[in-house]
């Protein structure tokens, strides 16, 4: 079990606003991630849903009861921070049984738990080592393990990959998902990343100046998102905006166009630019376009694109993919991917 | 940023030093405040009456006192400005490659253990005396006459003995200081063509900030009570020559038993060193706090 | 890459540093020497550095005309006894403040130095007072008190920039994971602060037993440790170098040798964590 409820949940640090009200619904057995750039609040909420920091106004529910004032330790969950947190003069397998002692498990039974968490984590060889003389790669699963044992109602990481390198972070961004396959456990991640986001998450709250401006599966926000904000935040590299001018009876302040949306035409397009940097990554070609009056867009063209910096290209897009946003930078459904007219 | 609960135990936690401290502090400085207005001298018992500012009045427009005063501004500004030049000097030399670096440490680092009572007692007889001393020894094997230190030069000798106290804590603080130096901007300055004396008035000096004030606010701390190298070697004398304002509350309180005029001489002290205090509180929360 | 030229410059430097140290070592090297000396020797106009007679009978005559080891003794108590009271008292305040910030911490602590500004003759008479009503005068509680009182700002200093530097994750964590306030500093916080607390405890020992305002002021006989039992030194006894030699070595060897064990841990606490 590891239902999560925020009702109406505030947090102000003197007279700064770092949450605004805000509701969520975490589901049991969900993998959530809040997402956003610093300082959006989305550790700050965690933190909260931890009983690491109080909340100021309004409710945490966690397994439909009310949890708001409860200290950490009896919350029921686990938490892996970004600095992984292990305590550096306990081994391996003193860092694993620290919450089990605290919850004065017996001895035996923290044994068993230990070797089942090492297995499963291919941490049995370091059992005997102190932090310090792990990788970056096995700390982290240190932690996890510390984590796993307390069989947790719900799991709370804090940017845990943030620290580890790029080749590593995608193995462990497996492992993670994997872990949470097999376990079945409620996950809340939080990240700044939002490849991480969008390659883990179930659902994915989106979280910008301490509101979240939209909550929904990778695919939604991709496909669907409200805003200019969480439009230009999902999908990588960042969607293109276009400004155009309003013309009566339509509402249409700005476009978006993803790079990958982009089509390079023979004959005359939408857009005329000069293309700048080309990025060769192989199996994809990233072209930075000066188009005169709009600024440069990207686009996502093929591996074998033969572009060069200098030429002059024509754009286009596909008409249902562009997404057209208002003056408030709100979406436009029905002008939009998605939209009644697309459909 | 924390909860409410950690928040309340942090208070609590901190109850202890902070009545301490505060105990300590604030208690005796009201009796002091409290005697200072008093006439009071426990070698004639008396109802102790009260006299007003008279023992302020006393002890400022006191001879000794403006020569106390003086004194221990120079004997302040004396031992901060040898401390901090040698220990430059020395912070330098040290963080250079040379053979057996460990042990050149830790004699420099040696006086820094001395009591200050042994210090002032070895200086005193040792070197200093103009018959036995070594260093009279020394002016007579060139066919000099000795200097009688403690009576020609009584505050000069003592800015010298406690100079010799504080010289390796200075140094010390400052080598480890240059060692934090990033190695890549002293490579990068050499790029750029600057010769050593501009990589150490740009670079190591900057560098150097953060140490200079902390050896300054924590060496004034000590240096303004400077009382037992005075007591062992000059009783401060000759006359007031060589007593600081500490050494004269001190003869004042306990040799003339005169606990009002003590008592007002400490608070003027106190209200000194605040002077002081609050340059350096400017100093170090600019350059202290990260 | 040693060329010769830098190998010059490096026996240059080597002479100077050793030049120059061992000038700032000497008075110490000198009086060690003295001691082994008779007082004939010690006064000699032309004094030897090694070729003399070495004799043990400073120490013996020391030893035997005043109670060294009861000083020594006192200083042990006094020094190592504030430094532990000082520890048990400011861990908490500087756990309060490293982990627990608030907007009056930085106040908090500058109020706590400036506390150590406060010039003692400021609160001598009353203290002196105080201690002489209610029979503290000339006792080791009497300065262990003033003792931990005196160097409790510097302490809790330290100890707060040793924690500083320790992720408030790893105690959060701790937290996290169930354990409450006393395990928490107990069996995390302590162990992993460890040597910043080592080192805390060695300067405030050191502090302690070279302390000669108070030392001096409050004890007479009974209580005095080797800062006062060497004043006693301070005439006519003086004279008599190598005597007083041999006290000042006894005084000072046992904190010397403390202090050039742990020099490396000193330094940081020392600056008040300004200099990493």
């Amino acid at each position: 079990m590891g239902s999560i409820t925020l009702k109406q949940v505030t947090k102000s640090f003197d007279d700064v606003n770092v949450i605004k009200p805000l509701d969520l619904d975490i589901r049991d057995g969900e993998f959530i991630v809040f997402v956003g750039p610093s300082g959006c609040g989305k550790s700050t909420l965690l933190r909260m849903i931890a009983g690491l920091e109080d909340t100021t106004s309004g409710t945490i529910e966690i397994d439909g009861k009310e949890a708001t004032s409860v200290p950490p330790a009896k919350r029921g969950l686990a938490m892996v921070f970004q600095s992984y947190a292990l305590y550096p003069h306990m081994s391996v397998r003193n860092n694993i049984a620290f919450p089990l002692k605290q919850a004065k498990v017996a001895p035996a039974v923290i044994k068993e738990k230990i070797e089942k968490a090492a297995t499963m984590l291919n941490l049995t060889d370091y059992l005997d080592r102190k932090p310090g003389q792990l990788s970056g790669g096995q700390r982290q699963r240190v932690a996890i393990g510390r984590a796993i044992v307390r069989q947790p109602s719900a799991f709370l990481f804090d940017e845990p990959l943030l620290n580890l390198d790029a080749s590593l972070r995608v193995n462990m961004r497996l492992e993670i998902s994997q872990l949470h396959k097999s376990l079945d456990t409620t996950m809340i991640y939080v990240t700044h990343d939002q490849v991480e986001a969008m390659t883990m998450a179930d659902r994915i709250a989106v979280f910008n100046g301490g509101i979240i401006e939209q909550v929904g599966t990778p695919l939604e926000l991709y496909r669907k998102p409200v805003n200019r904000f969480v439009a230009g935040f999902i999908g990588s590299p960042k969607m293109n905006f276009i400004d155009v001018a309003p013309k009566p009876g339509d509402a249409t302040h700005s476009l978006g166009v993803r790079p990958e949306h982009f089509k390079i035409t023979t004959e005359q397009g939408l857009w005329q630019g000069q293309v700048g940097v080309v990025e060769h990554l192989g199996s994809e070609t990233f072209l930075h376009v000066h188009v005169d009056h709009i600024g440069t867009l990207t686009v996502k063209a093929d591996g074998d694109c033969q572009a060069v910096y200098g030429d002059q290209i024509n754009l286009t897009a596909e008409q249902a993919k562009i997404m057209h946003f208002d003056k408030q930078g709100m979406t436009i459904p029905a002008l939009s991917w998605g939209g009644e007219s697309a459909a | 940023m924390a909860t409410t609960q950690s928040r309340t135990l942090a208070k609590i936690m901190l109850f202890p030093s902070v009545s301490l401290l505060l105990a300590w502090m604030i208690v005796p400085l009201c009796m002091t405040l409290y005697f200072s207005f008093l006439d009071y001298n426990l070698l004639m018992p008396g109802d102790n009456e009260f006299i007003g500012f008279l023992n302020y009045e006393f002890f400022l427009t006191d001879p000794a006192f403006v020569e106390s005063f003086f004194n221990t501004l120079l004997l302040v500004g004396g031992v901060l400005l040898i401390t901090l030049c040698g220990g430059v000097g020395l912070a330098i030399l040290l963080d250079e490659a040379i053979w057996g670096r460990n042990y050149v440490r830790m004699m420099v680092l040696a006086p820094f253990f001395v009591m200050p009572t042994v210090s002032a007692l070895v200086w005193k007889n040792m070197f200093m005396n103009p018959v036995n001393g070594l260093f009279a020894h020394f002016a007579q094997w060139l066919g000099v006459t000795p200097v009688d230190f403690f009576a020609e030069l009584p505050l000069l000798s003592i800015i010298v003995i406690v100079s010799w106290q504080w010289l390796p804590f200075a140094a010390l603080i400052l080598l480890t200081a240059i060692q934090s130096l990033d190695r890549e901007q002293l490579e990068a300055a050499d790029l750029d063509g600057a010769g050593p004396f501009s990589k150490f008035f740009y670079i190591v000096l900057p560098h150097l900030s953060r140490a200079v004030t902390a050896v300054i606010l924590i060496e004034t701390i000590f240096l303004l009570s400077v009382f037992a190298e005075i007591l062992v070697t000059t009783s401060g004398g000759p006359g007031y020559a060589s007593t600081n304002i500490t050494y004269l509350i001190y003869t004042q309180s306990l040799l003339q038993f005169d606990v009002g005029g003590g008592s007002a001489g400490g608070i003027v002290a106190v209200i000194i060193a605040n002077i002081v205090a609050i340059f350096l509180m400017r100093l170090i929360g600019k350059n202290l706090e990260n | 890459m040693a060329t010769n030229s830098s190998n010059k410059t490096k026996v240059i430097y080597t002479l100077v540093a050793w030049t120059i140290s061992g000038m700032i070592f000497f008075p110490i090297l000198w009086t060690i020497i003295t001691s082994f000396k008779t007082e004939a020797e010690a006064i000699s106009a032309s004094p030897s550095l090694f070729m003399f007679e070495w004799t043990l009978e400073n120490y013996t005559q020391v030893l035997a005309r005043s109670p060294y080891f009861d000083h020594f003794l006192n200083s042990v108590i006094i020094s190592l006894g504030a430094s532990i009271a000082g520890l048990l008292v400011a861990i908490p305040a500087a756990w309060s403040m490293a982990f627990v910030q608030t907007k009056r911490t930085k106040g908090l602590l500058m109020w706590m130095l400036s506390t150590k500004m406060l010039p003692p003759v400021g609160v001598l008479i009353p203290i002196y007072l105080l201690f002489r009503d209610v029979g503290l005068l000339d006792t080791r509680l009497g300065l262990v008190i003033v003792m931990t009182l005196i160097n409790l700002p510097i302490m809790v200093w330290m100890l707060y920039t040793y924690f500083r530097e320790i992720p408030h994750e790893i105690l959060e964590a701790a937290r996290m994971d169930g354990a409450g306030i006393k395990e928490e500093i107990l069996t995390v916080l302590l162990p992993i602060a460890l040597p910043g607390i080592a080192s805390t405890l060695l300067l405030n020992v050191i502090l302690a037993w070279n302390e000669a305002f108070w030392t001096l002021i409050l004890t007479a006989a009974h209580a005095a440790p080797l800062t006062a039992f060497i004043a006693s030194y301070s005439s006519p006894e003086g004279l008599f170098y190598a005597k007083l030699s041999a006290a000042s070595v006894m005084a000072v060897v046992p904190i010397l040798i403390l202090g050039w064990f742990s020099q490396k841990q000193l330094v940081r606490g020392l600056s008040f964590g300004a200099v990493k």
